[in-house]
């Protein structure tokens, strides 16, 4: 089991970061390297798509929460992108839906940031 | 009067030991999701069952020891899964989602387990703890 992490640039000054894959204790420090050098560079608005995440635990939340923690630090935000019905599950009975903004679409999720 | 003794109750037990690091993790979630698919669960409750499996998993392994045993037991109302950790005792925590950061997801695991499983339970034992889970089956 492995993640796939690749990042590209949205509309304005925002980034996007594709994940597919599972989201666990042992595949979500690649995610945190990938979400620290975006805003290490300085890059503070992101829209992370989980389109094609199949599974996600405490820990791939705790990297999410972080990232949120730190750009906000820069008046940024994180928009995730997100239909599974599993994953959002997961985000509702956390409560994490009152922390991120979480949109059905990559297009509704970067315009809430630009 | 002869009076039949009460029938056991059949249990089917599953034992996995994995070693106690995070990348035997999926090996679990394979197997649980396996053992829960042969009951008749749904596959919204069959991934309830991963993920708790996952996060008691996630909550043992930090501790140390060497490995994990999760110990899953298929009865007629359910399944009980006991996730066996041999380096020290898990304490249940509470979860503060309004003060909650990248250092609280063990917090997040066990409020996961607890939301998504009917029962939890904590049991010492001699080197460790074991987190004991059941899951209902529907109806």
């Amino acid at each position: 089991m492995d993640i796939k992490v690749t990042v590209r640039e949205g509309k304005g000054d925002c980034s996007v970061v594709d994940l597919s894959g599972e989201i666990d204790v042992y595949t979500s420090p690649k995610l945190k390297d990938a979400i620290g050098n975006l805003i290490d560079r300085g890059v503070y608005n992101l829209v992370i798509n989980l389109e094609k995440v199949r599974y996600i635990d405490s820990t791939g939340l705790g990297v999410l929460i972080g990232g949120l923690k730190r750009v906000r630090e820069h008046g940024g935000s994180v928009n995730l992108v997100c239909t599974n019905p599993q994953i959002k599950k997961i985000f509702d009975i956390t409560g994490l839906v009152m922390i991120f903004g979480i949109f059905d679409s990559e297009d509704a999720a970067m315009k809430a940031l630009v | 009067m002869n009076q039949s003794a009460p029938k056991a109750v059949a249990v089917d037990t599953v034992e996995l030991r994995i070693p106690a690091k995070a990348e035997f993790v999926s090996i679990a979630r394979l197997a649980i999701s396996a053992v829960a698919s042969r009951l008749q669960f749904s596959i919204e409750e069959i991934e309830d069952v991963k993920l708790a499996v996952s996060e008691a998993l996630v909550n043992a392994i930090p501790r140390g020891g060497e490995r994990a045993d999760v110990i899953c037991e298929s009865l007629p109302d359910g399944l009980r899964i006991r996730v066996r950790n041999f380096g020290g005792p898990v304490q249940p925590e509470t979860l503060d989602v309004s003060r909650v950061d990248e250092s609280a997801a063990g917090s997040l695991g066990v409020f996961l387990i607890r939301a998504l499983m009917d029962e939890v339970s904590y049991e010492s034992h001699e080197n460790g703890t074991d987190l004991v889970m059941f899951k209902r089956l529907p109806g």
